[in-house]
């Protein structure tokens, strides 16, 4: 495609000789014209490159979001498992309860789990049951008593230190309290270990 | 006839994509062979399983729910109830595998006939983006069937993110897209599934197949004929005048036929065997999983089962990066010279130790004897082969102890710890008794477990396998 209206080759620089000569400027002084094409030019860079960003900024804090939401209150993450005698000391049971975050439109997967262990009257442990391998859940077995991941091999001792296998940390576990006869689990993330 | 000749005139004469599209078509190609022209369908054969999971995925987007409440029930009413829902869910499934080992073999093709050297450095380069991009969809992709599964491969993906120095804990957060899996998370995967990283390759392709035009399709190597960037784009172009075929059909013919030959591969399988089975619900409060990846992933699965734990930081994170940048620099550095296999004795060794590496991951993958057999049921009466009660309860213990779960007699139980069919003739009483109480070697010790009478009774039992 050829332009219609062939322009000549735009001066880069001024001729100011005879002003340089007569003393008004600075010899050392070179501006440097700019035409008009080069300027439209430069002005639709800068104007794209300004709606690039408008459309860019929204978009990019909307995505990186989840990554400094602060959570719900602190209240809120006290979950009830159950009355206090539905758990038998010496017993390690699985036990159900939402998740820190549910989403309204999350359904089932705004459940977790923990393995709870009455170790007395009054005392409980709660386990993840995220391995600290890579977080599959980890069950139970009550006849070794050792907790067993199905994926790479992960085994962890009944208190939760690790037996075998490649896990870098023993289970981690949750605040679990007493409230009116019930038990709570304090709810957090899902456990992630970065070791 | 007329008619059509006169509209097909008027259609070019206003759009001109006849003419644009003529010297693509009538383009020189170097002359191939048989023997080796079938070996250049790989790249157009990827080109064609693309398409077919674009077009699949679009038919199965107008029913699949992107909510982590629903999706799982849309999976279940495709799967079940929609027109040709099964099909489809299978197409799409057998068309990524497809599009998995079609893109691996187009890049082993293009590393093994030195086709990546100049001119064609950005034709590798775009290409490896392309294979990220894949690889990238294979892994978004299983996750959207939101099963069992797929909840916990989240995790697993969130938790080798988290082994990232300094950012990990954060990367772990984008990729759940939170603290959980939960709501927010398959909305993101689906996103990126259909939107973002479609959008990549659409672009990469049509970078790809640009190059691939301007570059030209490389010839068939010949031993001793080295690439010199100064001479081989003469070289090249003289060798086009002197023997060069017109790209069509001469050498799309091969594709075409290889296109269609994909394509009922594809439907036969998706009618045959049909699409990958759709776990139970991603209830996280349901802790029997049994989590394994796609075929694609099972060698990464295995090399987490096997590494040494102290180099899973490293692997992890630099393994990947490591690949990456190996690709990224082939093209840079090693741009001239030998193209022939024959003459890259290093080069082809190299693909040899990562094929049949692969691969050994692969089958162990499949087996994987380090997980513990959950199922293994109690040994039966025959195999036990005792009147002695003692060594019958011994036997009961060693299902209800987890032994089973590892070690494995008579053809039961798991492949993790040693097969304790004859351990009666290698091991005495005392070294059997200081194995289970203290562990060791992976065992974990039962010293605290186990009640005298229980160690007694599996000792006995343990004792009397003998050959």
């Amino acid at each position: 495609m050829s332009d219609p209206k062939p322009i000549s080759e735009p001066k880069d620089v001024l001729d100011l000789t005879a002003d340089v000569e007569a003393g008004y400027v600075n010899p050392h002084y070179t501006p440097i014209e700019i035409s008009r094409r080069r300027f439209l030019g430069r002005i639709s860079a800068v104007l794209t490159g300004v709606g690039a960003v408008v459309v860019a900024v929204p978009v990019g804090a909307f995505i990186v979001a989840p990554l400094f939401s602060s959570g719900p209150g602190e209240d809120k993450l006290w979950k009830d498992v159950g009355p206090i005698d539905q758990f038998k000391v010496g017993d390690t049971q699985a036990v159900a309860f939402d998740d820190p975050s549910p989403l309204p439109w999350a359904g089932v997967t705004a459940r977790t789990a923990a393995w709870l262990r009455r170790d007395d009257a009054q005392k409980f442990t709660a386990f993840a049951v995220n391995c600290t391998h890579l977080g599959c859940p980890v069950s139970w077995l009550a006849g070794p008593s050792l907790f067993m991941c199905p994926c790479h091999g992960g085994v962890y001792n009944r208190d939760g230190t690790v037996a075998a296998g490649p896990p870098p940390a023993s289970l981690n576990t949750y605040q679990v309290r007493i409230l009116n006869g019930k038990v709570q689990v304090k709810a957090t993330g899902i456990p992630i270990s970065t070791e | 006839m007329r008619v059509f000749k006169r509209m097909g005139g008027w259609l070019e004469d206003r759009t001109g994509f006849y003419a644009a599209l003529k010297p693509i078509l009538d383009h020189k190609v170097p002359y191939t062979d048989w023997k080796n022209g079938w070996w250049y369908i790989f790249g157009s054969a990827v080109l064609v399983a693309f398409v077919v999971q674009v077009i699949t995925g679009i038919a199965l987007s107008t029913s699949y729910v992107s909510s982590a409440g629903e999706a799982y029930a849309s999976l279940k009413f495709i799967t079940d109830e929609a027109v040709f829902g099964n099909f489809l869910r299978a197409s799409h499934s057998w068309g990524a595998s497809a599009m998995v080992l079609l893109v691996g073999a187009h890049a082993l093709h293009v590393f093994i006939i030195g086709a990546y050297k100049f001119p064609r450095e950005m034709n590798w380069l775009t290409g490896v983006i392309l294979l990220g991009a894949t690889l990238a969809m294979a892994f978004t992709g299983q996750l959207l069937r939101w099963d069992q599964t797929a909840f916990w491969s989240v995790i697993v993906g969130a938790n080798m993110a988290a082994r990232t120095p300094f950012v990990g804990e954060s990367l772990a957060r984008f990729v759940m897209a939170g603290d959980t899996v939960g709501g927010a998370t398959l909305s993101r995967f689906f996103a990126f599934h259909v939107f973002f990283i479609p959008g990549v390759i659409f672009l990469f392709i049509g970078a790809h197949l640009y190059l691939v035009i301007r570059n030209g399709i490389s010839e068939p190597p010949k031993v001793g004929d080295v690439v010199d960037p100064k001479t081989y784009r003469q070289k090249y172009h003289d060798m086009l005048e002197r023997e060069g075929v017109p790209f069509w059909p001469d050498a799309l013919w091969r594709d075409a036929v290889a296109s269609v030959g994909l394509i009922v591969i594809i439907v036969v399988l998706s009618i045959v065997i049909g699409p990958p089975e759709l776990g139970r619900e991603p209830n996280p409060t349901v802790l029997q999983a049994y989590p394994r990846p796609d075929w694609y992933f099972l060698w990464v699965f295995s090399v987490l089962a096997l590494l040494p734990p102290r180099s899973e930081p490293f692997v992890i994170i630099a393994g990947p990066l490591l690949v990456g940048v190996m690709l990224f620099l082939l093209p840079l550095i090693a741009n001239k010279g030998e193209r022939s296999p024959l003459r890259r004795p290093w080069a082809m060794g190299f693909v040899l130790v990562l094929v049949v590496m692969i691969a050994t991951l692969w089958i162990v993958g499949e087996q994987s004897p380090w997980s513990p057999a959950f199922g293994a049921q109690p040994l039966n009466a025959s195999v036990v082969n005792s009147t002695n009660p003692q060594i019958q309860t011994g036997a009961k213990l060693f299902n209800e102890k987890g032994c089973e779960y590892c070690h494995m007699i008579a053809g039961q139980g798991g492949l993790r710890g040693p097969n304790l069919t004859n351990v009666g003739n290698r091991l005495n009483e005392s070294q059997l008794i200081t194995r289970i109480l203290n562990g060791g070697n992976n065992m974990p010790a039962y010293g605290s477990t186990l009640k005298s009478d229980e160690l007694n009774a599996l000792v006995a039992f343990l004792k009397s396998r003998t050959k």
